[in-house]
């Protein structure tokens, strides 16, 4: 098989989950970009360790260990995502702007933003 | 192995079965995957993930490595799927149609997406368009293998692996635990450390583990 079709597989699922990542709004769905992304990296490895026919089966080792951190991370950012939701009743990525900093200097105790209101009152 | 012995034989406009296995299951998960990041609807792009982490599981299987393509299925596929919908279903997301699922800059995105997409696609194709892989010999990704490599070479990974695993998941189940009612989530995570293994499965992530 050509060497091209996976690594050029991988770059298309790569670029779809980079997308999706930088696109969607709601925590859940970037993480699910997310994974989509560490898909296409686990493609490459796989590729090409049957390509170089390593001795030491590198590629299929860190794969494994790429899915048991992906796992992890998983566990992990919904969790967090959670606990986001059950303190501000959202999960939007670009609703929690708390520490964004302002062009003007102002910060979220200083002039509350209409956004911080909302989410105190939901 | 030997490029250009192997070149000899191949040419792009008679591909082999393999090839042509690999090409329509990539367009099935590509497919997959671009509907999962563009889909208005919630659980639809979860079980639009499904698709396509099954196909890069197929895909997994064509390129010989059959122990990857089982742990694909049952990690990806069989939790890490689930987890995501379990986390979808607690924050309360809409079932049907919900318009604001993209933010505004998804014009932006689909740019830089674009742009990475053309400039990836054109390096690894000029850098490895001579280049075939073998199939002959010995299976490369049989679960003796994968075993013998792993627990050879790879112990010391591994055991780390494991250990990152379980901090990980203690992580997060003392994350999640709801704590007594009125308590600040700083209390509950002090004291949630020391009995997160005591503690009741009350807790809706609890009973997911």
């Amino acid at each position: 098989m050509h060497l091209a079709y996976p690594a050029v597989l991988a770059v298309l699922l790569f670029c779809t989950g980079l997308y999706g990542v930088l696109a969607r709004r709601n925590a859940i769905l970037v993480l699910m970009s997310v994974e989509l992304m560490l898909n296409a990296v686990n493609l490459n490895l796989v590729a090409f360790d049957v390509w170089l026919r390593d001795t030491l089966h590198a590629g299929q080792a860190l794969t494994l260990f790429t899915i048991a951190i992906a796992a992890a991370e998983i566990g992990i950012g919904l969790a967090i995502v959670l606990l986001v939701y059950r303190n501000r009743g959202s999960s939007d990525i670009d609703r929690l702007r708390d520490l964004a900093e302002r062009p003007d200097g102002t910060d979220a105790d200083g002039t509350p933003q209409p956004d911080t209101k909302a989410e105190a009152t939901a | 192995m030997t490029l250009a012995a192997t070149a000899a034989g191949h040419g792009f406009l008679s591909p082999t079965g393999v090839e042509i296995a690999f090409l329509l299951v990539g367009i099935g998960t590509l497919g997959a995957a671009v509907i999962t990041v563009t889909t208005r609807q919630l659980v639809h792009a979860a079980l639009w993930l499904v698709v396509a982490l099954g196909g890069v599981a197929v895909e997994y299987l064509l390129l010989t490595a059959e122990f990857i393509a089982w742990v694909q299925v049952l990690i990806y596929v069989g939790s890490v799927v689930v987890l995501l919908l379990f986390g979808l279903m607690l924050t309360k997301a809409p079932i049907g149609r919900s318009p604001d699922a993209d933010s505004g800059n998804r014009w932006a995105a689909l740019v830089v997406a674009l742009a990475a997409a053309a400039a990836l696609v054109w390096v690894v194709v000029d850098a490895f368009r001579a280049t075939w892989i073998d199939f002959g010999g010995a299976v490369q990704g049989s679960a003796e293998a994968s075993g013998r490599s792993l627990f050879q070479y790879w112990v010391l990974p591994f055991e780390a692996l494991s250990v990152l695993l379980l901090a990980a998941l203690v992580g997060a189940i003392v994350l999640s635990r709801r704590g007594g009612e009125g308590r600040a989530p700083a209390a509950a995570l002090k004291d949630g450390a020391a009995r997160v293994f005591g503690a009741p499965a009350t807790t809706p992530r609890e009973e997911q583990r």
